[in-house]
């Protein structure tokens, strides 16, 4: 308890926590954004569209994100000469949170998908039958209800997303709570212990409520047929 | 009621132009052969009465008149317009074709008069002040408007069917096609529902309705239609077919289902 207290005050561990909390933000509104489209292309009527969202879900879904972080980092930065900003920390930061948001996005739509699973198709052959369009039909009846259906699995997505944010190291995000963690460790290899349990404990106190706020909206909001 | 049916009351019942016809239809289930050569017309105003024994193709072909099922050969012809393929088209086509299924099919995440108000408001433009008098009338009109906040899921079958047919008629459609309605219902529901469907056809609707209710076959229907192993075996009025059936198998049929 002692070592843990020293350490709090030695290191900013917040502030590292605060670095992951927003790479997480950020990347579950993109991803958000990102899924639904893609799971729009999976139940529209066209096929090309179709194929392409099963592509691109199956790519990033099998990708270990690490090796999509290095390809950021490397592939779209140093060979592509892609940035976002001049400034080194704030270009890899938002290359992290692309990497993560295409990666994520691939589980968003799974997750969406299996909300859809939820809904009967009669849904859609009423919302079709009164003269709805693909898109209104989409919008206004089967992902109101996809979403209903699917945040139980959202919500373990974003539990997953803000875990995985810790491989924004791997894409040079250098203020992020794994590499204040290695740095603690490499300076206080005495008190390994309490560095595992600030991050370990740090981690729970994040993802706990998460995990209770899924639960009780997916209770709340759970559509009755 | 609203202003179409009395329009179409006004054309006269059972006019001669039709307002649906089917020329040649086939359709298959990979290797099942399900329509075989329909032939089939209903005109303005006229009450059309499917019946025929289980998998014999007969919801099938309702369905395929608002296009949720795609025909292989053949055309059919709403208002003398052949069925347009996706798109807007086929869009501006449903929304003039009612159609009432089996399972309801109510939006379970919208409350009643939601479900009444949505189409009139997202396809026709309606104001939402407008659609919602006119959704409270609907809904007055087959009993259920005390209900008109509520979520489906909180009303009987028989009710919820209520309410599809009232969400149906706020589209003012040219044709209603009824696939199975009662089907779902328990025996104390099927009266309350088809009370509504006998009042509609009394009003002139036309109506393709896919049934095996025969009390309604005989007491609403202008024809009736007898179909088997996809095909269209036998037709006529309600009369002709119940007292001088010709095919053995609708006599087979009506004998199974008329013993108890």
């Amino acid at each position: 308890m002692q070592e843990m207290m020293t350490l709090l005050s030695n290191y900013n561990v917040p502030a590292a926590f605060w670095v992951n909390v927003q790479l997480t933000l950020w990347s579950a509104l993109f991803s958000l954004i990102l899924g639904v489209i893609l799971v729009m292309m999976r139940i529209s009527p066209v096929g090309s569209l179709r194929g392409f969202a099963v592509a691109f879900v199956e790519f990033f879904k099998n990708m270990p994100l690490t090796i999509i972080m290095v390809f950021m980092l490397l592939g779209v930065f140093v060979q592509l000469r892609f940035q976002f900003s001049s400034t080194f920390s704030t270009n890899f930061y938002w290359l992290a949170i692309t990497g993560l948001s295409l990666y994520t996005s691939a589980f968003v739509c799974e997750s969406l998908r299996s909300g859809i699973n939820t809904v009967p198709l009669g849904q859609a052959e009423a919302a079709r039958s009164l003269g709805l369009s693909f898109f209104q039909t989409a919008g206004l009846i089967i992902l109101p209800q996809a979403f209903r259906g699917s945040v139980a699995p959202l919500g373990n997505t974003l539990i997953a997303l803000l875990k995985n944010s810790t491989v924004a190291a791997a894409a040079s995000v250098a203020t992020e709570t794994s590499t204040l963690m290695k740095t603690m460790i490499e300076y206080n290899a005495s008190m390994i212990i309490a560095v595992f349990l600030i991050f370990a404990i740090g981690y729970v106190i994040l993802i706990i409520p998460i995990g209770l706020l899924t639960t009780w909206l997916s209770n709340k909001l759970a559509v009755r047929r | 009621m609203t202003s179409a049916s009395e329009k179409v009351v006004s054309e006269g019942v059972a006019s001669s132009k039709p307002l649906v016809e089917l020329d040649h239809v086939e359709k298959y289930y990979g290797e099942l052969h399900v329509l075989k050569d329909i032939n089939l017309e209903v005109k303005k105003g006229e009450v059309l009465v499917i019946i025929g024994p289980s998998g014999s193709g007969k919801s099938t072909l309702c369905r395929t008149i608002n296009r949720l099922e795609l025909i292989n050969s053949g055309e059919i012809r709403i208002d003398g317009k052949p069925l347009p393929q996706e798109g807007k088209e086929l869009t501006k086509l449903r929304a003039e074709v009612g159609m009432v299924f089996q399972s309801f099919n109510l939006f379970a995440h919208k409350s009643i008069l939601d479900n009444v108000t949505l189409a009139p408001r997202k396809v026709l433009g309606l104001s939402k002040d407008q659609a919602e008098k006119e959704a409270m009338e609907l809904l007055a009109r087959v009993g259920v408007d005390s209900q008109a906040n509520k979520l489906p899921a909180q009303l009987s079958g028989g009710q919820q069917q209520r309410v599809a047919i009232a969400r149906s008629l706020a589209m003012h459609p040219k044709v209603m096609l009824f696939d199975e309605p009662t089907s779902a219902l328990d025996p104390e529901m099927i009266t309350e529902v088809l009370d509504v469907m006998v009042d509609l056809a009394k009003e002139g609707m036309t109506m393709v309705v896919v049934t095996h209710e025969m009390g309604f076959a005989r007491q609403a229907a202008d024809r009736v239609v007898f179909m088997a192993d996809g095909q269209i075996l036998e037709q006529g009025t309600p009369a002709e077919f119940f007292d001088h059936t010709k095919t053995e198998r609708a006599k087979d049929f009506l004998g199974k289902i008329l013993a108890h």
